[in-house]
């Protein structure tokens, strides 16, 4: 044929497949890492996952057995404490950026929070610390609770003012011009219609703080034992992991991978129902 | 159609006349009639005006909180400030005992495991967000993007035990000693290679990074308009030449911003980095050496910090982490932004 002549030299035609290969190779070294820890979970996990470690408290080291079950519930109750503080909040937070912030004051709070979601989860811990340990003298779930609610609350805010843009503004005026009023219109329209979009965004910030060690060190502390006050000394997974982590016994290692195991699929079943709710409506409010 | 979903605002006043039967279906009518009447008949402002002020409320939170955490940390630290003043940040002898207090062991520590995370991370993740924007089959772009922030989503603590067990006995069997053997004359990769130390950070940091920074890419290469990939292509560039030319170069601002919004992230990652940096407060030159960091110093020390002026120094490393932090997020954000800015995501719908 008369265009057999290469339009394009060997030279750039080399390069081309060149970093066509090399990005694919990029992606196949970032996947690998992940299926290596998701892999390696599960395999050594399962293996130590039984009755006793859902249901009984840590042994002293050099006995065999024991669980993490206060650690699980420490955790749940750490968290329920944070959403109940942070939810509310960082959705209200939410609420002002779109519906009353679309100003200079707006764009004040919408830096901050964006600052905030950037600040070292330890950093966190230390505020808490000041907060609440230094003033009831001791380590609590509360201090725990409080330190995960201020990392959830910018993150909740952020997500909650994108999902209220995205409902259209006719909607807002064809209420207005109803007559219903502003805070009617901002609860009972607008919210209601971002609904699964705002709930998206809590799970988010849920599942970001549900594996958090850091900030506990120095709140929750951790507890070899069952507690029930919210003001003592309270064990969570994620120290529990890490304490046994670092251990020297073998024993302790074998619980820790089980520990994480547990704390992932507790993440990801919390974050799927609340999914599986919102889509099927008991929660998206129609 | 597409408001169904809505609730439908409705009037107390009973429903109008609206013909006969046969016009309006029957079923309607009846699911009409239960909705929530949004009316109640009294028209009153202060309920407007106090949900406006209580949102208000909400936002001034947001405010107070950091400025909450400023005031903690100044005043939690003020004991070791007037002790040693800018001293603080250049001398190496951290040690508890004399009380005698620098913070520049866990400065160094910081900056080169956070650096060498940069280095391993930037070329991956970039590469990862080019092949799903530029490269990838529609059908497989999904369940990428989806795989890389997966990793977003597993806990610190669980990457720090993957690195104990797998990543740290790796790195001393192959990597080290081949790094040893074939780049030692650097002194950079010197010393017995035990596994632990500040190599181990940073690669278990870059792991980390990666999805911040190739999310964020992807974001900003999305961002570059399609007739510049067009253009591009129609002067006869290969498809690498588009990349760079059309869209990398375009998006260069953002990208710079991921990168430090990343950097930001690795500056306070604590767990992972603890459990295989090796904690050592001491400045070697080999990456093979144990380390120590802002944060995991603060991971370890915190509770067993028994004088007033150690747990005051301790805050104070927290404090200048935090500003560390502050100032790198705030510079990612506006490189962001700069970039994406004005996408209809992102304005007044």
């Amino acid at each position: 044929m008369a265009f057999s002549v290469p339009l394009i030299s060997l030279r750039r035609r080399v390069m081309d497949h060149a970093m066509t290969g090399a990005s694919v190779l990029t992606v196949l070294l970032v996947l690998l890492p992940l299926f290596a820890i998701f892999a390696y979970l599960v395999y050594m996990g399962i293996g130590s996952i039984n009755l006793a470690f859902l249901t009984q408290t840590p042994k002293p080291v050099g006995e065999p057995g024991g669980g993490m079950a206060n650690a699980i519930v420490g955790s749940m109750v750490i968290l329920a404490i944070a959403s109940l503080l942070g939810v509310p909040l960082g959705i209200g937070a939410g609420i002002f950026l779109s519906e009353y912030g679309r100003n200079r004051y707006g764009d004040i709070v919408r830096f901050v929070s964006d600052v905030l979601n950037g600040v070292p989860s330890i950093v966190i811990g230390i505020v808490a610390y000041g907060l609440v340990v230094m003033r009831q003298k001791h380590f609590s779930a509360l201090a725990g609770g409080v330190a995960l609610a201020i990392m959830m609350i910018p993150t909740i805010a952020r997500t909650t003012e994108q999902m209220l843009l995205l409902v259209p503004q006719a909607i807002r005026e064809a209420a207005y011009g109803l007559g219903v009023s502003r805070w009617r219109t901002t609860l009972s329209i607008t919210l209601r219609t971002a609904t699964s979009g705002v709930i998206t965004g809590v799970m988010l910030a849920f599942a970001r703080v549900a594996g958090e060690t850091a900030p506990l060190l120095f709140t929750a502390f951790g507890n070899q034992f069952w507690n029930w006050k919210m003001d003592q000394p309270t064990a969570a997974l994620s120290l529990q992991i890490f304490t046994y982590a670092i251990s020297p016994y073998d024993e302790w290692h074998r619980q820790a991978w089980a520990g994480a195991l547990v704390l992932i699929i507790l993440i990801v079943s919390a974050v799927a129902a609340v999914r599986i709710a919102v889509k099927h409506g008991t929660l998206s409010g129609a | 159609m597409s408001n169904q979903a809505l609730p439908r605002p409705r009037f107390n006043a009973p429903e109008p006349e609206r013909g006969s039967p046969e016009q309006g279906p029957k079923a309607a009518l009846k699911i009409e009639a239960r909705t929530t009447p949004l009316l109640d008949g009294k028209v009153s402002e202060i309920p407007d005006v106090f949900f406006g002020w209580v949102m208000r409320f909400c936002g001034v939170a947001v405010v107070a909180l950091l400025g909450l955490i400023v005031y903690q940390l100044v005043v939690g630290s003020e004991l070791s400030w007037h002790a040693f003043g800018w001293k603080f940040f250049v001398q190496s002898d951290w040690n508890p005992v004399e009380d005698q207090y620098g913070a520049l062991p866990f400065i160094y520590g910081t900056i080169v495991s956070s650096v060498l995370a940069l280095i391993i991370a930037v070329p991956l993740s970039v590469g990862v967000a080019v092949f799903i924007t530029e490269m990838c089959p529609v059908g497989l772009r999904g369940i990428l993007s989806f795989t890389t922030e997966l990793l977003a989503a597993i806990p610190s603590v669980v990457y720090g035990l993957w690195a104990i067990f797998v990543l740290v006995p790796i790195l001393r069997e192959y990597v080290q000693p081949f790094l040893a053997r074939t780049l030692g004359w650097t002194t950079l990769f010197s010393g017995p290679p035990y596994g632990i130390g500040m190599l181990a950070a940073g690669v278990i940091l870059a792991i980390m990074i990666i999805p911040i920074i190739s999310s964020i890419t992807r974001e900003v290469l999305t961002v570059v308009p399609q007739h510049q990939r067009e253009a591009v292509l129609a002067l006869g560039a290969t498809r690498w030449e588009m990349i760079r030319m059309g869209v990398l170069r375009n998006a260069r601002a953002g990208i710079v911003g991921a990168i430090i919004l990343g950097l930001g992230r690795a500056l306070g990652e604590t767990m992972a980095v603890t459990m295989v940096i090796g904690n050592r407060p001491e400045i070697a030159k080999s990456l093979f050496a144990p380390g120590y960091t802002m944060a995991s110093v603060l991971a370890n020390e915190f509770t067993e910090a028994t004088g007033d002026l150690y747990l005051s120094a301790l805050i104070e490393i927290g404090l200048a982490l935090f500003f560390v932090t502050i100032v790198v997020n705030a510079l990612a954000r506006l490189m962001v932004w700069s970039v994406t800015r004005g996408q209809p995501a992102r304005s007044l719908a």
